[in-house]
């Protein structure tokens, strides 16, 4: 099996409990070392993951911050893995992304969306699935269907710029 | 209807359904988080009391709400909360929690709704049988009829916003309840297990984990809630569990083949301390009732039925032992009560 972080070949297998499933983290040696990893301690997933969204000492530097909403500092957050409202989100961006990305494999939600939200979320989201089948697309190298679904895509982006720059 | 009124029946999900066999129920888990409002596990007594009154209030205006019962975690007992537990209508983490947290549930118990658990909301949708589909149609339907009246904390790039991100997206967390005797029997659990788990399900015992769940039950999931739509992280995980039914099935029919004397000696020594012993654990019975259940199956014990043993399966629990003699017991009585209603149940076959 892979490191989940380069290609060579994992060393290290964690499994952990995570909210009730099971999570596994794959290490090479190296990354192992680099992430700080003590076999006889227990250690979070969370910590893990949180870890690999880059150097540690830019996140050392920054560990005083905390969400303005609720007050979580990064701290508790990578000690719980839990967050503490809907925006730490964004307050935790930076290391959330690499998280969520190795948990899920993707960055972009394809699935319903609250009757509420607005028409502008709406396009978002369907500019992100047209997205999704253009790669694919290029990927199964059929250039005909991948040039209908970017000018489809700029119509979208086009419209989501309108919106945007009137509401301004 | 009143908690106690839960013991004199089982979960509408405990009827019988498709792949009955090695299949006891499907559920799909639904989270969800108000906007602009603290999670459960972040939040102050005051927070999680004002979500519980917006969930309420935004609850009552859902048409067939009037069908659910509800209850407030701080209102009832330890051994209560223990029984809502072991029905599988409530978390453990909920059982743990107090002020602000509660459940609703229908009153065939295929639909609850946990609040302030480790999300302000948590949908939760039982089937019988291997039935994701409509428990997935279920929990959407109560979910559109809920989100008229509440706001929900989301965003357009990582969907539902949930307390831990490995919920983040559609929050959807689908599970099959699989009795799996014929693969643990055959020592083929592990590969299966392990194959599961490297395309991104998780597999967790239902009692206990992995090879050694007790009672040979385990639960098998999704991982991923991002990047998907709903319908195919359901429909995903539909076609792994039923490749798992397949290697059941085999399993068993190689069992019935090729050891079939040591089939009938393991269901009918399983068969003779249930009708006989006089003390016995939760773990032991568990394990004995499987070998029963999979007697059923296998038509090896033609006078008794499925589902009644599935019940049982509830039955023995802790906190049902005791709600049903209606006094706390000690570890000991509780053995006693257990193995007495074991051997009540045979006499009557």
């Amino acid at each position: 099996m892979k490191c989940d972080l380069c290609d060579k070949e994992a060393v290290v297998h964690l499994t952990q409990v995570v909210n009730g499933e099971m999570k596994e983290v794959h290490l090479c040696e190296e990354h192992a070392v680099e992430q700080g990893i003590d076999l006889n301690s227990p250690i979070s997933i969370t910590d893990i993951l949180m870890g690999l969204s880059g150097p540690q000492k830019s996140i050392a530097s920054e560990l005083s911050l905390a969400c303005p909403r609720c007050g979580m500092a990064r701290e508790e957050f990578r000690k719980t893995g839990r967050l503490g409202c809907p925006d730490c989100y964004k307050t935790f961006m930076a290391e959330l992304t690499m998280a969520i990305k190795a948990m899920h494999h993707s960055g972009q939600h394809l699935g319903k969306i609250p009757a509420r939200e607005g028409a502008q979320t709406r396009v978002k989201s369907k500019i992100a699935r047209l997205q999704q089948d253009l790669e694919a697309a290029i990927a199964r190298e059929d250039f005909e269907k991948a040039a209908t679904l970017r000018d489809q895509i700029k119509k979208y982006r086009d419209e989501v710029a309108a919106d945007e720059g009137s509401s301004q | 209807m009143t908690l106690n009124g839960l013991l004199k029946r089982h979960g509408g999900w405990l009827e019988a359904g498709p792949e009955e066999g090695p299949v006891i129920s499907s559920r799909v888990r639904l989270a969800r988080n108000l906007r602009d409002t603290t999670f459960p596990g972040w939040a102050s007594k005051d927070i999680r009391n004002r979500v519980w009154g917006e969930v309420v209030l935004a609850f009552d205006s859902v048409p067939e709400s009037k069908s659910f019962l509800r209850w407030r975690m701080d209102e009832l007992s330890a051994l209560d909360r223990d029984l809502l537990f072991e029905r599988h209508l409530i978390s453990r983490e909920l059982a743990d929690r107090q002020t602000g947290s509660g459940v609703f549930v229908d009153e065939d118990e295929c639909r609850a709704v946990m609040i302030n658990e480790e999300d302000h909301i948590r949908l939760q949708s039982l089937q019988p049988g291997m039935n994701l589909q409509k428990a997935w149609e279920v929990a959407d339907e109560l979910d559109n009829a809920l989100e008229k009246n509440l706001s929900y904390a989301f965003s357009s790039k990582l969907g539902y916003l949930t307390a831990c991100p490995s919920n983040v997206g559609t929050g959807l967390r689908a599970s099959v309840m699989l009795h799996l005797p014929g693969l643990v029997l055959t020592e083929e659990i592990k590969p299966v297990i392990n194959a599961v788990s490297k395309i991104g399900m998780a597999v967790r015992g239902l009692w206990g984990e992995g090879s050694e769940a007790s009672g040979h039950m385990f639960q098998i999931s999704n991982q991923i809630t991002l990047g998907k739509p709903e319908a195919e992280i359901v429909s995903n995980l539909e076609q792994i569990v039923l490749e798992v039914i397949e290697h059941e099935k085999n399993a068993r029919l190689r069992l019935m083949e090729k050891q079939e004397i040591r089939v009938h000696d393991h269901v009918g020594r399983a068969y003779g301390i249930l009708a006989n012993a006089a003390l016995m654990s939760t773990g032991e019975a568990l394990d004995l009732l499987s070998a029963l259940r999979m007697g059923v199956d296998l038509g090896l014990l033609p006078n008794m039925i499925r589902r009644e043993i599935d019940q049982l399966f509830i039955r023995i629990h802790p906190a049902h032992l005791q709600k049903e003699a209606g006094v706390v017991l000690s570890p000991e009585e509780r053995d006693i009560k257990r193995a007495q209603l074991v051997r009540k149940f045979l006499e009557n076959k």
